[in-house]
């Protein structure tokens, strides 16, 4: 028994000698790696003048929590590194991709971060409905900077019922069809600019193409628990394109039912193209593949040469560096994106988008005052510098040069070109239970399981929540 | 060998073995038959199939944590035979891929671990020998309710623990992760450590009090020797389960300074996933240090699950 027990000291020890070893090893590594890191900018020097309003916050701290994580969250705090040079105050910031799970937790146990950026307006509105003396209206500051800085359509994203609770952050276009410039360029095709347009080139690239390998369209809709929402934003955007601004509005806010005949028909229209087996799913495979496909890769087969078109948001651009990071976005470049064009080319212009936007739990200066930064033209122009691709604001005096790549700063130019009709997001909008929930899985139900049109919409019609 | 050999007969003749001949009683001779059976050679190919079936998906995980980005997402990792092509930057990325520092998740995953196995297991002991030799009325109800509280799911008890927490002021330091995993363990380390305690004969601790020993001294001299086994089996399970948890860290402790390296692990896709293929080369990083564990203790481990299960 003696022996047994020494034995057990002694593997006991080995097992702790040997965890300990390997962290002092993978320590050691990190140490030597500090130096040359990515985390590396140019320290430009901060003219503090743009600060003053703000007071001294030496010493203060404020908490964000958000969904941003990974090297996007890098490029968020290096963009409050002006701010707290000149205040003096310390962000600390916390990203987690269980954000919604968690966020509701940490407001009914009383530990609320300062600041959280919410991702959907519809998330917005279940948060300010459940818990509303936790989430506080915006503060004079930050209110009179969404005035100045922002269209009136971003103020009421963060409105609920007349109050304003958030205030705009980052946004996207999601109206944009990637692809290949060159592939283009060698078949001689045109950029369409209406969707008649769209439609002839793709019966030309089915025609161009009569073995069937290469096909006008790829898709993938998979996204872990959220598949199905690229299928959503597809419907969108047909919804603007086919049934026009102001029935999308009625739809989102469920003045018309989700089954009502105009939206059955843009359904229809995104069938035309999602659900028929000569336009997909170049390089992956049938219609059911664009199902199974993440959505990170849907777009890969453009670099391939297999798929001509592939309709994402600006956001997209980051997959191609992570595809290959020698993969070049822009006009002249290997991918780049044109806009889903409308019903015709003069008309008026439907653009999708979407956005995160702010909210504070606390109304201590130092959170009010941060808040105030976000929507200022000072933080715009910091992110954009921090961001060499995939972001941009919707704030009005965003320097567009900044912007550094070409997408972007399309993006940011339709987004500010008045001849565009911005909408945001429906899915986004909508409550939870549909918008975050049936529109996805009866949409992936849809393409994968070939359901048909009236089902789904009556299934998502009888999901919308009756309050 | 697979000759049937009647009940009379002798079983096994190897000369290594040099066992007596005809003299073996009855329970050696089914100790010979059984052996037989189970080392039958269909049976050991079954038990390698298997095991090579059960092998595959993390061969196959390992397989791909070395292969290029593009290759990862272009083909499964089978092709990796015909088409060789490795590297180690997943690795390096997935360490030093953005600012965040691996190294100090890993050092947080220690400094959680540690006190969240010793805490439970230390008071499940003392416990466990209350439950098992003293004499206290209202011993078997007690020991009942704390067992079943292992019925509650932790999920519950995340809001109200949390809020409590936040009363005391300590959230966002380790404690309420220490304080939570030692919770959540308590149930089924006392539950386990009593039914090894009770398995020791009372011959033993009598004996012991006859001596004049007091109740701390039956704890740590009597006690503790036999009882090793069972909490190096305990544990490895504590370990292997607070090692694993994201759950928990995330609610109590997801603030930067306190992230255990599971929670590194979630977002090290990035915000929309499109660093998935970093996932392998991450799943290989933390397990290395489970696996040392669990090869470290895993005699005591099984021998620890035996030890409970059958008395004499």
């Amino acid at each position: 028994m003696a022996r047994s027990t020494l034995s057990v000291k002694r593997r006991t020890l080995a097992a702790v000698a040997g965890g300990a070893a390997l962290a002092i090893v993978l320590t050691a590594c990190g140490g030597s790696d500090d130096g040359g890191g990515e985390g590396d900018t140019e320290a430009a020097p901060v003219d503090c003048a743009a600060y003053e309003q703000y007071g001294d916050l030496e010493g203060k701290t404020v908490t964000v929590y958000t969904t941003i994580v990974d090297t996007e969250a890098d490029q968020q705090q290096q963009s409050y590194e002006p701010f707290e040079e000149c205040t003096g105050a310390t962000i600390e910031y916390e990203g987690s991709k269980e954000f919604e799970a968690q966020l509701p937790v940490r407001i009914q146990s009383g530990s609320a971060p300062d600041i959280a950026y919410i991702p959907q307006p519809g998330f917005l509105k279940s948060l300010v409905q459940d818990y509303p003396d936790a989430i506080l209206p915006v503060g004079d500051a930050a209110s009179e900077n969404v005035d100045t800085y922002y269209t009136e359509s971003w103020r009421d994203y963060g409105t609920v019922d007349g109050t304003l609770y958030a205030t705009p952050l980052g946004a996207n276009v999601k109206s944009f069809v990637w692809y290949s410039p060159s592939m283009f360029e060698e078949a001689g095709y045109e950029i369409p600019t209406t969707w008649d347009e769209l439609v002839a080139l793709s019966d030309q690239i089915v025609e161009d193409n009569p073995e069937g390998d290469v096909k006008p369209w790829c898709a993938g809709i998979g996204s872990g628990e959220a598949t199905g929402w690229p299928a959503t934003d597809w419907m969108e955007d047909v919804v603007l394109r086919t049934a026009g601004p102001e029935v999308y509005d009625q739809w989102v806010n469920h003045e018309i039912p989700f089954n009502d005949p105009q939206i059955a028909d843009a359904l229809a229209s995104v069938g035309s193209v999602l659900k028929n087996e000569n336009y997909v799913n170049g390089g992956i495979g049938d219609v059911s593949s664009i199902a199974t496909t993440e959505f990170t890769e849907g777009g890969y087969p453009i670099v391939d040469g297999l798929c001509y078109m592939h309709r994402q948001a600006s956001f997209y651009q980051a997959n191609w560096s992570t595809l290959d990071p020698d993969l070049k976005v822009a006009e002249d470049g290997d991918v780049f994106a044109f806009y889903f064009p409308g019903e015709s080319a003069d008309a008026e212009k439907p653009l999708l988008g979407g956005g995160e936007f702010v909210v504070s739990f606390a109304d201590r200066p130092e959170v009010q005052a941060f808040q105030a930064y976000l929507t200022s033209p000072e933080w715009s122009n910091a992110k954009a510098t921090a961001t060499p691709q995939g972001w941009l604001s919707a704030n009005k005096e965003l320097d567009k040069s900044l912007l550094q790549s070409p997408i972007d700063q399309l993006s940011y130019e339709l987004l500010t070109d008045d001849s565009y009709v911005f909408r945001f997001d429906g899915s986004d909008m909508m409550p939870a239970a549909v918008g975050a929930g049936s529109f996805w899985t009866e949409m992936t139900e849809w393409i994968a399981s070939n359901k048909s049109d009236t089902a789904v919409l009556d299934a998502i019609e009888a999901s919308w929540p009756t309050s | 060998m697979s000759i049937p050999i009647p009940d009379t007969t002798i079983v096994d003749e190897t000369p290594e073995q040099g066992k007596g001949v005809g003299k073996l009683d009855r329970l050696d001779r089914r100790a010979g038959a059984l052996r037989r059976t189970t080392s039958s050679k269909s049976a050991s190919i079954i038990a390698i199939v298997l095991a090579v079936l059960w092998t595959i998906p993390t061969f196959g995980l390992l397989v791909t944590s070395f292969r290029p980005a593009r290759e990862i997402r272009r083909t499964g990792w089978w092709t990796a035979f015909s088409n060789p092509e490795f590297t180690l930057e997943n690795y390096s990325d997935a360490l030093y891929g953005s600012s965040t520092d691996f190294a100090s998740y890993l050092v947080n995953s220690f400094v959680i671990t540690l006190p969240a196995v010793i805490i439970p297991i230390t008071l499940a002991l003392l416990a466990a020998y209350a439950f098992a030799w003293i004499d206290f009325r209202g011993r078997n109800i007690l020991f009942v309710a704390v067992f079943a509280l292992q019925i509650v799911p932790i999920q519950v008890t995340l809001v109200p623990l949390l809020s409590q927490y936040v009363n005391w002021g300590i959230d966002g330091s380790f404690w309420p992760i220490w304080l939570s995993h030692s919770i959540f363990a308590l149930p089924l380390a006392i539950f386990l450590l009593h039914n090894f305690m009770k398995d020791i004969p009372r011959e033993l601790v009598e004996a012991a009090r006859v001596d004049g020993a007091g109740h701390v001294r039956i704890f740590f001299t009597v006690l503790m020797p036999l009882l090793v086994p069972a909490i190096a089996a305990f544990g490895i399970f504590q370990f292997l389960w607070v090692w694993n948890d994201l759950l928990v860290a995330l609610t109590f402790g997801s603030a930067r300074d306190v992230a255990p390296i599971t929670v590194r692990l979630a977002e090290l896709s990035g915000s929309r996933g499109a660093s998935w293929h970093l996932l392998p080369a991450g799943a290989f990083i933390a397990i290395i240090v489970p696996v040392i564990v669990f090869l470290a203790l895993q005699r005591y481990f099984v021998r620890g699950l035996l030890a409970g299960s059958v008395k004499g």
